[in-house]
């Protein structure tokens, strides 16, 4: 279980996030959705200790994060930020570099153990095959594929996703979150992911939390939290939401001014 | 697992081979060059001819000198360029050798070496250099946080200001003084004391021991701060240690050896195109490679103009300097 109890917290004097309450319970598919700015990357930071918050506390199992080591936070945590840098590495060297939390003490080498999860990791994300390539040379799909093989290795039972599928093809989306709701079920993690696309969070989350301008707007189950009001109130846009013929789920589609126009005058 | 070992076992070897040729070359070789046989000979008859106090008294300081200095300098750059993730930075640019030279001008101008003695000259550049470091970081730790372009930029200024006051002092200093502060500025191995050279690679030797330390952090670093934090990294913690770290290399190194610039810039540059850029074997292997760097410079800098000899800061600078522009040109990507 992860509890925000009332998060305050920002850069600076300016709070991007406002008296945040969520309870994400372990196992689940937790989608957190918004308009640019509206505090979702915060959140993600908050919760991996990158900000300190102002007010409020956030619990990880029962345990108050700041509280928790460095290194402890690090084997249950694992991250998938749109900020790495990759250096000069080659993948295969990326994604060992995961097993820095579990090293004990004096190790000095990567034993068997941690590269059989490196390499279990790559064939989980069908990156097994760039293992030798340089993290410049491969694409954005498939660099993200890594950084998830990456944030996998790292062994945690919650993983956290800052917008996985920006600027990736159909494709890319539709396999990179296949792949997270396969291991949501089969390894039971915990996934906290940041999604732009509505139609993506409203397919895969469990639950979604819509934040509008540092707060929660809303917080429930797809269905609950995606109707037409709750989003043009909150993204000021016109939008319709219909049924997903084969999920029945949510699914908006936008309108765009010429077709507003045309029923305006009807 | 073992692949990489024995990859990197080849690497260290191979860099001590370097360095051990580079030394005996450098042995050897002079205003007036000793035959290897003779260097044999010399050593196993022991003291009491003229070459073996050459060897021993010369020109083996020197070349211990130099390891000392060349692998502290060439480490604090590894660590530096490893913290800031930006392979331009080094001692020099950290401004810690300027506060270094204007404790050391202070020193000559106010002649405190009459009162102190022989080791005022290292003991000013050492102070000079940790007060740099003590100021650079009250100014940024004051934030809070140690943002990695306020410590540069303060560093840069740092370096200006200190430039500054010694054109002040060496404005205003008599001709003899003015001797002193120009041959320090511009760097030189040659040093009289055993105890001072024993000290220096004592030293150097213990910084390498204590980077292996932050392996791990200096690793997880290479993805960026954030990341290194989600690694399980306490990055202000590392980013401290290592800081303090490298400006003690780099003090030590300064108040011995003078300003000789661009160790620190270009081996670890070069280490990381052969040897890559885990820092398990980079830090090591630049250490090593910064001795043989530096040794070799002084070789040339003792032969070049002999009798007479060029400063070594002046072989290091030239040396450095063209093969730098050389790299960036060529593999421009791995600079920016």
């Amino acid at each position: 279980m992860l509890e925000i109890k009332g998060l305050t917290c920002g850069y600076d004097k300016r709070f991007h996030l406002k008296g945040v309450d969520i309870a994400i319970e372990e196992g689940s598919f937790f989608g957190i959705i918004g308009p640019n700015g509206s505090g979702k990357t915060t959140l993600l930071r908050a919760i991996t200790r990158i900000l300190k918050p102002e007010r409020g506390e956030i619990f990880l199992r029962g345990k108050n994060i700041w509280s928790i080591d460095f290194r402890e936070l690090a084997r249950i945590v694992a991250v998938v930020s749109q900020s790495v840098s990759t250096d000069d590495l080659n993948v295969g060297e990326f994604v060992l570099l995961s097993r820095i939390p579990h090293y004990r003490g004096l190790q000095f080498l990567e034993t068997k153990h941690d590269e059989e999860i490196a390499d279990n990791a790559m064939a989980l994300t069908d990156t097994f095959k760039f293992k030798d390539r340089s993290m410049s040379e491969i694409s954005g799909g498939e660099r993200q594929l890594v950084l998830i093989a990456r944030a996998l290795a790292q062994e945690p039972k919650f993983l956290l996703l800052d917008e996985p599928t920006s600027h990736l093809d159909i494709t890319h989306q539709v396999r990179i979150l296949d792949l997270l709701r396969k291991l949501n079920r089969e390894l039971s993690l915990t996934v906290i992911i940041v999604l732009h696309d509505l139609n993506l969070a409203s397919e895969y989350c469990d639950r979604v939390a819509l934040l509008s301008d540092g707060m929660i707007y809303k917080e429930g189950l797809p269905q609950d939290v995606l109707d037409y009001k709750t989003i043009e109130d909150v993204y000021k846009t016109v939008v319709v939401v219909e049924k997903n013929p084969f999920s029945l789920k949510p699914y908006i589609l936008l309108i765009s001014e010429k077709e507003r126009l045309k029923v305006r005058k009807k | 697992m073992s692949k990489g070992v024995v990859r990197w076992t080849t690497q260290i070897l191979t860099l001590m081979g370097v360095l051990l040729a580079i030394a005996g070359f450098s042995l050897c070789i002079g205003s007036g060059s000793i035959p290897i046989q003779k260097v044999i000979h010399a050593i196993f008859n022991g003291p009491r001819n003229t070459e073996y106090s050459i060897l021993f008294d010369i020109r083996l300081p020197r070349i211990i000198l130099g390891m000392a200095i060349g692998g502290a300098l060439s480490l604090a750059g590894v660590i530096l360029q490893g913290l800031f993730r930006n392979p331009l930075v080094e001692p020099y640019t950290m401004g810690i050798s300027g506060g270094a030279a204007l404790g050391v001008s202070l020193a000559i101008i106010l002649r405190l070496y009459q009162s102190i003695g022989l080791i005022t000259l290292p003991l000013a550049g050492f102070l000079g250099a940790i007060l740099v470091i003590a100021l650079i970081y009250t100014i940024n730790i004051r934030r809070k946080t140690l943002k990695i372009q306020g410590l540069l930029l303060t560093g840069v200024m740092i370096s200006f200001i200190s430039s500054s006051f010694i054109m002040l002092i060496m404005a205003v200093s008599r001709a003899e003084d003015l001797h002193g502060i120009i041959f320090w500025i511009m760097g030189s191995l040659e040093e009289p004391s055993w105890f001072l050279i024993k000290l220096a690679l004592f030293a150097s030797l213990t910084g390498l021991a204590l980077s292996y330390i932050f392996w791990k952090d200096l690793n997880a670093l290479r993805l960026g701060e954030e990341e290194a934090a989600h690694l399980g990294i306490n990055t202000e913690r590392a980013k401290r240690a290592l800081f303090v770290l490298a400006s003690l290399l780099t003090g030590c190194a300064v108040s011995v050896g003078g300003i000789i610039g661009f160790v620190g810039l270009i081996v670890p540059h070069l280490m990381r195109m052969f040897i890559g850029s885990d820092h398990r074997i980079l830090l090591a292997g630049s250490f090593l490679g910064g001795a043989s760097f530096l040794i070799f410079c002084d070789t040339l800098a003792r032969i070049i103009v002999a009798p007479s000899e060029l400063p070594v800061g002046v072989i290091t600078g030239i040396l450095g300097g063209s093969f730098f522009i050389y790299a960036l040109t060529k593999k421009g990507k791995t600079i920016a």
